[in-house]
């Protein structure tokens, strides 16, 4: 008995003293190999009295058995070294910096438009556009701005020359986005036109606009967005719920105020200036202009083909400029149309 | 319109004060633009006679005066100025007075000589620019008097942002008469009587024109003395508009057009010859105004004429023949009304305005008319003195009022909040707009003053306003619920602007009007679409490509330092198309351009720098355009180097194009690397093919690779084009993995090594089906294309 303790031992200890997979490998012959010392004493036990076999085979097995533990443990043993090893090779300084294509970034007046698209598309709007080279008509005309309206010069209007270098007749740079309104409802009211209800316009349609105007707080061409809802029930409170909703919304906040107050554009009835003041922060309490808007003039939708005793609606259009401005706190509007990398890299 | 808040006081003097008064104008849609105080603070300043100057004994510009400030005693104070005189009145600080800036009077000695105040010039007050002297004050000033009681310096400056629909408001009276509205406070009007006429001297007036001049009133007043001094209260008052004084007659007609809003004229009567006329002008008439402006004139433009020449642009401005001068003793003046489409736009038209333009285009009150014109003579007789004749009126037909009816059910509709007949009223009151009632219906028949009053809703904002827009509640609106339509065959722009960023592309946007060398140089443009009224001559040409915008941006970015520069834009380019639509003779699309310059990737290690070049670009334009596939054609860009640039053609229709800037724009915008840009359609990257399914199939793929020998000139796509539509059907994959020139090819000749993987969707593929299906593509590129298999 005592014999084979001492065979168990002496195995363990030559496992151990190898770091060498391959030398384990041979030591394991020494032991349980054809020739190996415990398959010597299992072919011996056939010489044992009939007696004793049983006892001393199991003595044998269980030696064995301990025998390839010990070989397991030391193989595990051994692969974790190696693991080990490879692994503290392999071992990187993650503290370099990693490699790639460097990443653009969108305007910020586009990350703008793009919120407002999506807080307006959230209750349903849909985004429209049109063209910045636009007729008189839409402009103005259809817009209850007739030729010599006074409130044509509100704005400053960019116009064309043609091929031969006159005046071109009845075109120029689109003042703002109110065209497109008048476009929309155009088509909105020619693709329903066979309907008893027309469904309702809720549109909002972002675009450059042109006026001739540039010093440290305008810039000759700037963005709009136009919002319009024609319905059956459309009210100027509705409106105002509609804007201060907007706001709170775009700033994330309900800390800024928001007030309404009467103006004019000959396209609404009655009209409003929006005006927007944060209760906290460095513009606490100065009131920004952010908007202009009103209910939709009668005229307009006349003009349009919509019965405007049955329907009605409001219009806005604010300046996504003076929100983006206001919302990553840039303090000149020239920056947006100057391309410096360094500024617009802020807003990746 | 700006005008002094204690003039306007004099006619409404509610208890509200300072920004509470300016806010309350403002939230009445009569927007204050600006407000300022005449004078900054000060205090102990009064009103003092200098009685005697002596000199200085010590020092040749200094005097010492002595001094009235009406205490009783006399100051002695030494002054610099050089319009110290005995005699003088003169404002004097009196010791302990704090002048602005900071400065504290105190009793001192000055070289030597006690010196008790100081006596100011407008300047040390804060009160005017100028300091060349003492601020010489009136001989009846009240000795004593706090000087900014004497001056009204606490008196306060408005100036209003009118919106062109409240005309009624471009006067003293106007504003007054809404303060009175929304206060509630009633105001006091100049009462105004008819002058007492003592001579019969008067001049005929006929109205030609009686659609443009419905109304036309005048008089002479002989006798006077055109050179009197214009009254201070009046001068300070036209100063504090804005309105410089001229003379005492020109004062009078600009005093009357603040006070009332009629705007007057005053002819020299004896330049004048017979009737006065008011009439079209003739095609091509010339006239010469008294802004020394000679304008050849449109027969839409309306005259006042006499007998033999015109006087003045009706409603816009006198002319200078017929101006009156210091040494005019007879005036003819005119008080008329001009129709405002008869106005509206024709000084414009000349690149000038004038207060009586802007004031009758917008709508003058044509029940003020007469009004007006007794008002200026009574003026005139107590300042210039003479003789007034009787008043001339030629009246044709005026503008109707119509009744306007206003349902209180539509009240509610538009704003949403319910008035009831009584709040109607009492606000219809209050605006003294003059009503009936019909059932509950309110009929209102605007005042002559208002010409924004035409339709219910004109009376709807009436009533907001005045209601204030601050108390109509701000409501969730409610709409009827569909789903927005959301098309798959597009992508939303915000995808496609997302992708090229991730490409590294930062977005830009610049001005649309861009240099005429630009569009030359860039897109080879002979139809420019210029501005008429460009800003500045390098914004003058409406652009067709937006390169020529990214390339300024790379070279603005040098010079700040930015050697790598990767930008983009989505805009419209416009063209001249006789086709386009919707603006008829535009095409207006829009492109997205992208540019990138410099080392292909930012700086960083492990990864060995090089230049951006054209397969870059071209594989971020590919990424842009999957799943959709591009063609690319060689073709010539006036933009681009005519070996390195592409047309793209997707789905059989070209969207655009990818190449290197030319050299020689790369010379001349001073570019040290070759810029690789692409330019495409949106409309056309916007779009997406929907996926469709077709079975995956469970049998083993065969790769093989094939090397060939072809022309070094020739171009791959038409031969991966060809060997797509000639291959076999199990074949499903065409690469090209590599292209090689050097040792083992032969000169003038390059090395393609393509994987081809085949497949079939039912069945293992065999070694013979393989072999032949190679064979047959090979066989293709050597009949086709001369190519030689490399082995």
């Amino acid at each position: 008995m005592h014999n084979f303790d001492q065979i168990v031992q002496a195995a363990s200890a030559a496992f151990a003293a190898t770091d060498d997979p391959d030398a384990l490998e041979q030591i394991k012959a020494s032991y349980l190999g054809k020739s190996g010392q415990i398959t010597a004493l299992l072919k011996g036990l056939g010489k044992l009295p009939a007696d004793e076999r049983k006892s001393v085979g199991a003595c044998i097995n269980l030696a064995k058995d301990a025998v390839e533990a010990a070989l397991n443990a030391r193989r595990e043993a051994l692969r974790q070294m190696a693991l080990a090893a490879r692994l503290a090779e392999e071992a990187l300084d993650v503290t370099l910096p990693g490699r790639g294509q460097s990443r653009g970034g969108l305007h910020p007046v586009t990350r703008t438009l793009e919120r407002i698209e999506s807080l307006f598309g959230s209750i349903g709007f849909e985004v429209a556009d049109g063209p910045e080279i636009e007729a008189d008509f839409q402009n103005f005309t259809a817009l209850n701005t007739p030729a010599d309206h006074p409130a044509r010069s509100m704005h400053d209007t960019f116009y064309l020359q043609d091929e031969s270098g006159g005046l071109a007749e009845n075109v120029l740079l689109r003042t703002h986005t109110s065209p497109i309104q008048v476009r929309y409802m155009q088509a909105h009211v020619a693709r329903h036109a066979g309907a008893e209800t027309m469904p309702e316009i809720r549109v909002i349609a972002p675009g450059r606009v042109y006026r001739v105007d540039s010093d440290a707080t305008h810039s000759p061409m700037f963005h709009q967005v136009e919002g319009l809802w024609v319905g059956e029930r459309v009210s100027f409170a509705d409106l105002k719920g509609i804007i201060g909703d907007f706001l709170r919304r775009f700033f994330e906040s309900d800390d800024l105020q928001v007030r309404f107050r009467p103006s004019f554009f000959p396209f609404t009835e009655p009209s409003a200036e929006i005006d927007m003041a944060f209760m906290s922060g460095p513009l606490k309490g100065r009131w920004l202009e952010i908007a202009g808007c009103g209910m939709v003039h009668p005229n307009v939708l006349r003009h349009v083909g919509i019965d405007s005793e049955k329907y009605i609606g409001f219009a806005f259009g604010m300046g996504p400029d003076r929100l983006t401005m206001l919302r990553y706190g840039v303090n000149d509007l020239r920056l947006f149309y100057d391309g410096d990398l360094r500024f617009l890299r802020q807003f990746v | 319109m700006k005008f002094s808040e204690s003039w306007l006081r004099s006619f409404v003097d509610p208890v509200c004060s300072g920004s509470e008064f300016s806010h309350l104008l403002t939230m009445a849609g009569l927007e204050v633009e600006e407000e300022e105080s005449v004078a900054p603070a000060f205090d102990k300043v009064l009103v003092a006679q200098v009685l005697e100057v002596e000199k200085h004994p010590d020092a040749d510009r200094l005097n010492v005066c002595r001094v009235d400030v009406g205490s009783g005693e006399t100051l002695q104070i030494v002054c610099g100025a050089p319009n110290a005189a005995a005699g003088i009145k003169v404002p004097c600080a009196l010791p302990g007075a704090e002048l602005p800036g900071g400065f504290t009077i105190k009793v001192a000695k000055v070289r030597g000589v006690a010196s008790s105040g100081m006596l100011c010039s407008a300047k040390e007050l804060g009160i005017a620019e100028d300091a060349a002297g003492l601020l010489l004050l009136s001989g009846d000033a009240p000795v004593g008097e706090d000087i900014r009681r004497h001056l009204d310096l606490d008196d306060r400056l408005l100036t209003l942002k009118l919106t062109p629909n409240r005309a009624d408001c471009l006067s003293l009276e106007g504003v007054a008469r809404e303060v009175a509205a929304l206060t509630g406070t009633p105001a006091r009007f100049t009462p105004v009587d008819d002058v007492e006429v003592s001579i019969a001297t008067a001049r005929a007036i006929v109205l030609d024109a009686p659609e443009a001049c419905p109304r036309y009133c005048g008089r002479v007043i002989a006798g006077v003395d055109a050179a009197a001094p214009t009254p201070t209260w009046m001068s300070r008052r036209l100063e504090r508009s804005g309105i410089r004084p001229i003379s005492a007659v020109v004062d009078i007609t600009n005093y009357v057009m603040l006070e009332l809003g009629q705007p007057l004229h005053a002819f020299d009567n004896s330049r004048l010859h017979g009737a006065i006329h008011a009439r079209m002008a003739l095609a091509g008439e010339k006239i010469t105004l008294l802004n020394e402006q000679t304008l050849e004139l449109q027969d839409d433009v309306l005259l006042i004429a006499d007998e033999q020449r015109p006087l003045a642009m009706g409603g816009v401005m006198g002319g200078e023949e017929s101006g009156i001068s210091l040494a005019t003793s007879e005036l003819f003046l005119e008080s008329a009304f001009f129709a405002p489409t008869a106005i509206a736009g024709r000084a414009r038209r000349y690149s000038f305005v004038s207060d009586a333009s802007h004031r009758f285009e917008r709508g003058v009150d044509f029940g003020g008319t007469r009004r007006a014109l007794e008002r200026a003579t009574r003026l005139v007789l107590d300042i210039c003195g003479g003789q007034a004749g009787p008043v001339s009126e030629a009246l044709a037909t005026l503008p109707e009022r119509h009744a306007v009816r206003l349902r209180p059910a539509r009240v509610a509709k538009v704003l949403g909040v319910a008035l009831d007949g009584e709040q109607i009223s009492a606000l219809f009151s209050r605006l003294a707009l003059p009503f009936r009632r019909d059932a509950d219906d309110f009929i209102v028949t605007p005042p002559s003053y208002r010409f924004d009053i035409e339709i219910e809703e004109d009376l709807i904002e009436e009533l907001a306003r005045l209601h204030g827009y601050e108390n109509i509640p701000a409501t969730s609106p409610t709409g009827l619920l569909a789903m927005l339509p959301q098309t798959e065959q597009t992508r939303p722009l915000a995808g496609v602007r997302q992708i090229v960023a991730d490409c590294g592309y930062q977005e830009v946007v610049n001005f649309a009007f861009v240099e005429e060398a630009w569009e030359r140089d860039f897109a080879d443009n002979s139809k420019l679409i210029r501005l008429a009224n460009p800003i500045a001559s390098q914004l003058s040409v409406m652009r067709s490509t937006l390169i020529g915008g990214l390339v300024a941006n790379v070279a603005s970015n040098l010079k700040r330092r930015q050697a790598r520069a990767r930008f983009f834009e989505t805009g419209r380019c416009f063209f001249r198309d006789a086709q386009g639509e919707p603006v008829a003779g535009f095409r207006q699309p829009w492109k997205l351009t992208a540019l990138a310059y410099g080392s292909a990737f930012p700086e960083q290690w492990g990864c060995a720098a090089r230049k951006v070049d054209f397969f870059d670009i071209k594989g971020d334009l590919e990424r842009l355009l999957a799943p959709r596939m591009a063609h690319f054609e060689a073709a010539q860009h006036p933009a681009l180097h005519p070996g390195r640039s592409a047309r793209v053609v997707v789905a059989g229709q070209a969207i655009g194009f990818v190449g290197e800037l030319h050299p020689q724009w790369q010379q001349k915008y001073e570019l040290p690397l070759a810029p690789v840009v692409f330019e495409v359609d949106l409309d056309a990257v916007v779009m997406v093919s929907l996926a469709r399914y077709t079975e995956v199939s469970r049998q083993p793929p065969v790769i093989r690779d094939m090397a060939i020998v072809v022309d070094q000139k020739l171009d791959l796509q038409p031969l991966i084009d060809g060997m797509i539509a000639n291959r076999s059907e199990i074949v499903r994959e065409i690469n090209l993995f590599d292209v090689y020139v050097g040792p083992g090819v032969e000169a003038g000749k390059k090395s393609l090594a393509f994987r081809i993987m085949m497949q079939d969707t039912r069945k293992t593929l065999q070694e013979v089906e393989v072999e032949a299906a190679m064979q047959h593509l090979v066989a293709y590129l050597q009949t086709t294309f001369a190519a030689q298999l490399r082995v």
